[in-house]
């Protein structure tokens, strides 16, 4: 065993190696939370949630001959259906924000269901470096779903629009430029979604609670049209959709803002997440175990 | 140097004040640490020092046991109070957790780990490189005898392997301060035995070991000091034959003895104040006696031996155990 003056002595080590010993921790708590992220059974419901629009588009564009067709000869309506349905009302309005809202409130409310937090609180990790690895754990998980489930829906849109011109679509023509958007708006959406569901699941444990945390912020979020434009610049979506390479419609009776340039929107996103993780850093340091009360 | 030291008022007076300071960093220490759940009381006004070696925690259910473990590990903040633990905080994880190995009472894991991953899971969390985390986590896994079932999944371990598999997460860093909560829960009679042995091994190697259980009479055998808890206070610390001495002089001591005339023995006893009961045993080959003054009471049984030519076969104090103790001050018996 350890003799207690030695700890002691390395105890006190210095500030580099305090960051050193930070992003080896963050890195061990990636690494065992990523797993835990895709390999557990709660993993099962943003399988279904990335799979399905991918599914979805793929059909109507494989065994849909007729909508293969037209979207072939007018593939600016392809496009128009693509950004306005599969993207916005599918991928990001539905799999990203409830696969966001499952995986980053279950990071810390799910061990306390599973009665494993404790673990991590006994470990000798500065508590804000936990929330800091278990939100970089979500992201990696998340992009890489919800960028997979991005990048397969804008295979199926090329795919309708055939060869050779969506080749040509893609190296000539505006494609590649149109798809890296796209995932980047996905990352984005991964980046707020995720920030503001895991303080969710950290202030409130309760599954009902939390859920109707979810949908109050999904009808905020869904109903940001309505909402004038100082209001709007604080929902995820605003910033998300300044980004779109397709304008996205949003119906009669939208308020028009002043869409953001994506050099605000991009650095005012990470602000706010940058905020809310603070949040959960200073709530995470009171934070006591109390399974028993669960 | 050191004479030079011993020559110099001042830095005698300095070497002194450190050493001080060293020994302070060495204890547990409560001062006046309460913690109320909501209105509900956990702990009251607690003052403890530890110092290194077994040290149990008794008491009923709810007690306080637990909340005072969690309170050491910070699981959950005290209402008022400080708690030092070799001299810092609970509030500083990231120092306190290289030297505290905590094994609680939650019989729960990460999902679908075995043994061994179980074990090594947490341990880069200490700076270690690969390597030195499989050495550590095989290292604990043969103190608590479980290498062979290291590879086997957590979830298929009887009660007693996913006490030991704890026990060795806790004890895989080598802390130099380990908190049990009913550690030896669920273990058979040799699991039990093992690690009452690897406790005091733990202890002898200079570690605190802070240990929660129901078991007294195990309790009795391993501890070095206890501190017996009822309501959420502290009713009595120290060594259990001290605390026996210092909270319980008052109680009478039951005293066992075997010998060729009881009858003679009660009569000659039963005059003495200090004599509170004299029994015969139904054998008529013995009795027991209970007295407020042990030192009085063999002084005069030895003088009783010699006047009346008494044959004596044994003496021993039937109640002078942890158990006794508990039924004193609690109102309750252990298991």
């Amino acid at each position: 065993m350890q003799n207690p003056d030695v700890i002691h002595q390395q105890l006190t080590g210095n500030s580099s190696a305090s960051w050193s010993l930070w992003l080896h921790q963050m890195l061990a708590i990636l690494r065992l939370e990523v797993k835990k992220n895709f390999l557990s059974r709660r993993a099962t419901l943003i399988y279904l949630l990335a799979g399905a629009p991918v599914l979805l588009w793929a059909a109507l564009v494989t065994f849909d001959s007729g909508a293969r067709r037209d979207f072939s000869q007018n593939f600016g309506e392809a496009q128009s259906i693509f950004a306005n349905f599969i993207y916005e009302g599918l991928i990001l309005r539905t799999a990203v924000f409830f696969g966001c809202a499952w995986t980053f409130m279950n990071l810390f409310r799910g061990e306390m269901v599973d009665k494993s937090l404790h673990y991590y609180f006994l470990s000798p990790v500065r508590r804000e470096v936990l929330v800091a690895g278990k939100y970089f754990s979500g992201l990696v998980t998340s992009i890489f779903l919800f960028g997979s489930s991005t990048v397969g829906a804008l295979f199926f849109l090329c795919l309708a629009r055939g060869y050779p011109a969506n080749v040509d679509y893609l190296v000539n023509g505006p494609g590649l430029k149109h798809s890296l958007t796209y995932l980047a708006m996905t990352v984005l959406a991964c980046i707020g979604y995720g920030a503001m569901f895991m303080v969710i699941g950290l202030f409130f444990r309760n599954l009902i609670v939390t859920l109707l945390l979810a949908l109050l912020f999904y009808g905020l979020e869904w109903f940001n049209f309505l909402m004038p434009p100082l209001l709007k610049k604080l929902s995820v979506i605003h910033y998300i959709h300044s980004l779109a390479p397709v304008p996205i419609d949003e119906g009669p009776l939208a308020i028009i803002g002043e869409p953001t340039p994506w050099w605000v929107a991009v650095p005012g996103m990470l602000i706010i997440t940058a905020l809310v993780l603070i949040a959960a850093g200073t709530r995470i340091r009171r934070m006591e175990v109390h399974y028993g009360n669960e | 140097m050191e004479a030079a030291l011993n020559n110099n008022p001042e830095a005698v007076m300095e070497q002194t004040v450190e050493k001080a300071a060293v020994a302070a960093d060495r204890m547990i220490v409560f001062e006046d640490v309460s913690k109320f759940y909501g209105e509900i009381l956990g702990v009251n006004r607690v003052n403890l020092n530890i110092a290194p070696g077994i040290t149990s925690l008794v008491g009923p259910n709810g007690s306080g046991k637990t909340t005072l473990m969690n309170l050491m590990t910070g699981l959950i903040q005290p209402t008022r109070g400080r708690i030092s633990i070799l001299g810092l905080s609970p509030y500083e994880p990231e120092k306190l957790f290289r030297l505290l190995g905590y094994c609680g009472q939650f019989d729960s894991f990460p999902a679908g780990m075995t043994g061994f991953e179980f074990v090594r899971a947490f341990l880069p969390l200490h700076g270690y490189k690969k390597q030195q985390c499989d050495e550590l986590a095989w290292r604990a896994l043969e103190r608590v005898s479980l290498v062979e079932a290291a590879h086997r999944k957590v979830a298929g371990y009887s009660k007693g392997m996913r006490q030991r598999v704890r026990l060795a997460q806790s004890i895989a860093h080598q802390p130099a301060v380990m908190i049990l909560d009913e550690p030896l829960n669920g273990l058979d009679p040799m699991a039990r035995a093992e690690a009452i042995a690897l406790f005091r091994e733990l202890a002898d190697e200079g570690l605190h070991l802070i240990i929660s259980s129901h078991i007294l009479h195990e309790v009795d055998t391993m501890s070095d000091s206890v501190v017996l808890m009822n309501n959420g206070y502290v009713v009595a610390e120290g060594q259990v034959q001290g605390v026996r001495e210092e909270k319980i002089q008052d109680h009478p001591l039951q005293i066992a003895v075997r010998c060729d005339q009881p009858a003679l023995l009660a009569a000659r006893l039963f005059t003495e104040p200090h004599i509170v009961e004299a029994r015969i045993h139904e054998d008529r080959r013995g009795l027991f006696i209970r007295t407020r003054d042990v030192d009085r009471f063999y002084t005069q049984l030895n003088r009783i031996v010699v006047e009346s030519d008494l044959s004596l076969e044994s003496v021993a104090t039937v109640d002078d155990d942890l158990n006794a103790v508990y039924q004193y001050l609690i109102g309750t018996g252990g298991q």
